[in-house]
């Protein structure tokens, strides 16, 4: 297994910062442009979290943005709420850290209740329950009259800026990265492998299972808390299968258990996902081509088939980006 | 060391075993022998804790272990070999061997259980830094009794070590069995060969579909006019 080193991810991360500010500054990137930057952000944050889930650990969950929905919820009826209470509150950056912390935390619980299905289930049973847990959330929440309902959670303050959503980013990633690096990811790993193996050698296969899930789940409920105060909305619809199936193609895409991987396909997917509905708005009104949105997913399903066919590991495959890694002495 | 007394597991509502009881001393080789079918896998997975047994206790190193989940039992001594080998393949045969030295914190033990295991067995040293998953059923087969060793039990217990190798290969096993064992190490084997499993232990007990049977000193049973006709073809 690659090792990533840490100084040089977090080189690589202050490089892309600065280029972007720079870009940003001197007007080359447009708002458009910076929300697309954030949206990928966010969406390297639900990737290296589901890979941790799904990569990492071997389970397999299809409910990803059902932690991130919790997270939103939470973070942004906290921060509407103290919004509302008094407005112009001094502490804006305290409480907007705390909540989504909070969000992330509230996600966690979820996490371990959903971890325990996990313990019992396996491969398609598993996809079943998460598949089921993210449309029991989705649910929920379109039937609570004072999150919005159907109408969506409205109002939520707009916090995330692009330093705030990429200090987060940078956070996760290299925590997940050092959890993974660790005897607890070995652990985690191990499962993956060969279940009965590991727990012939002494790991605690259920309590890594479920920490899994706990952890994936913690920073996908931040993600989903940073997105609500990026959009100042947050919508049940914007956390279905549809949110998920995303995620969980982008980690495909990216390659199973490559940290690098999932950070390189949230970006391309991201971007891709804009490009096409400029292509697609532009066949359909230029070209006269019927075409609307939708034909979106046709091409992820299309490029998750080529994928599978030609690149069945994904990009990466196993591997995380050679230049981020340590090198280690064979023997 | 181990004792098991009138133990039964059942899947659902099928006994897979209905009353099996055997003792294994300190520092020998006891072997289970019997058909497919008899419930030989299934002893071993109810003592080292992968199933739960419905009746019967576990007596290991006198502490009542029945039930104790199989992670637990690495740490009081208890190393399983299970059926098919099961190495991690995407790992290297030292990553293998390292992950299980998970429950043993002291760097310079594991060295030296690791260079135990090279000792031992020369060809896993040769192919250290491959992928568990490319080396031959008999290699895999090592490996599966290195890793054992290497979590360090007082106890090892072989589920069919000879399974699927070449009778060369079976021959090669069964002799590091022996020298594991005057290492020290307290062997419970599983098998389907019995001729070859007979000739090293020193006590054999004879499963049928889910009852212990006959049970004595291997040479004994291996003459046992009863067990050479079902279980040795002769």
């Amino acid at each position: 297994m690659d090792k990533l080193k840490s100084m040089k991810l977090l080189m690589a991360g202050l490089i892309f910062y600065v280029v972007v500010q720079v870009l940003s500054a001197v007007g080359v990137l447009n708002g458009y442009f910076m929300v697309i930057i954030n949206r990928s952000l966010i969406g390297v944050m639900f990737a290296v979290s589901l890979n941790l889930i799904n990569g990492i650990t071997g389970q397999f969950s299809l409910g990803h943005m059902g932690f991130a929905a919790v997270g939103a919820y939470t973070s942004g009826s906290i921060t509407t709420l103290i919004f509302k209470l008094s407005p112009r509150h001094p502490e804006d950056a305290v409480v907007f850290v705390v909540a989504i912390i909070a969000g992330g935390i509230a996600a966690a619980v979820a996490g371990f209740l959903i971890g325990f299905p996990s313990l019992r289930l396996k491969g398609d049973y598993l996809a079943i329950v998460t598949l089921g847990f993210g449309e029991i959330i989705r649910t929920i929440l379109n039937n609570i009259a004072w999150v919005g309902g159907p109408r969506g959670l409205l109002g939520i303050p707009k916090f995330s800026t692009f330093t705030v959503i990429f200090v987060f980013t940078m956070a996760t990633i290299i925590l997940i990265r050092n959890l993974v690096q660790s005897s607890i990811g070995r652990s985690m790993l191990s499962i993956r492998e060969n279940e009965l193996a590991s727990e012939l050698v002494g790991v605690d296969t259920t309590k890594y299972k479920v920490l899994g899930f706990v952890v994936g789940a913690f920073f996908a409920g931040m993600g989903g808390g940073l997105l609500a105060h990026l959009l100042q909305i947050a919508h049940p619809t914007q956390y279905g299968f549809y949110a998920s199936a995303l995620i969980l193609i982008m980690v495909y895409v990216g390659g199973i258990g490559s940290l690098t991987g999932s950070i390189i396909a949230a970006f391309s997917l991201t971007f891709l996902t804009e490009g096409l509905r400029v292509g697609i708005d532009w066949l359909r009104d230029t070209a006269g081509v019927p075409i609307g949105t939708e034909w979106t997913m046709v091409i992820y399903a299309l490029l998750l088939i080529l994928i599978m066919l030609f690149k069945t590991e994904g990009l990466l495959g196993m591997r995380e980006a050679s230049i981020l890694i340590i090198k280690e002495k064979q023997g | 060391m181990l004792s098991v007394k009138n133990l039964k597991v059942t899947y659902g509502n099928i006994a897979a075993i209905s009353d099996v009881s055997f003792e294994v001393p300190e520092g020998k080789i006891v072997c289970l022998i019997g058909a497919n079918g008899a419930g030989k896998t299934t002893t071993l997975r109810a003592i080292s804790g992968l199933v739960a047994p419905s009746a019967g206790t576990v007596t290991f190193k006198g502490a009542n272990i029945t039930g104790t989940p199989a992670h637990k039992l690495v740490g009081l001594g208890m190393s399983h070999v299970p059926e098919g080998r099961r190495i991690f393949p995407v790992l290297t045969v030292k990553e293998n061997l390292e992950l299980a030295a998970w429950t043993v914190k002291d760097k310079v033990e594991v060295k030296r259980r690791l260079e135990e295991v090279y000792e031992m067995f020369p060809r896993i040293k040769d192919r250290i830094s491959q992928l568990g998953g490319t080396l031959s059923g008999g290699e895999q087969q090592m490996l599966a009794v290195g890793r054992a060793m290497v979590t360090g039990g007082d106890i090892l217990l072989l589920d069919e070590p000879s399974m699927g190798l070449a009778p060369v290969l079976v021959d090669e096993i069964f002799d590091k069995i022996v020298a594991i064992n005057k290492k020290g190490t307290t062997v419970l084997l599983v098998e389907q060969n019995a001729s070859e499993a007979l000739e090293i232990s020193d006590f054999a007990y004879v499963l049928e579909v889910g009852y212990s049977t006959i049970s004595g000193p291997a040479k004994d049973i291996a003459s046992d006019s009863r067990v050479r006709e079902a279980y040795l073809g002769v």
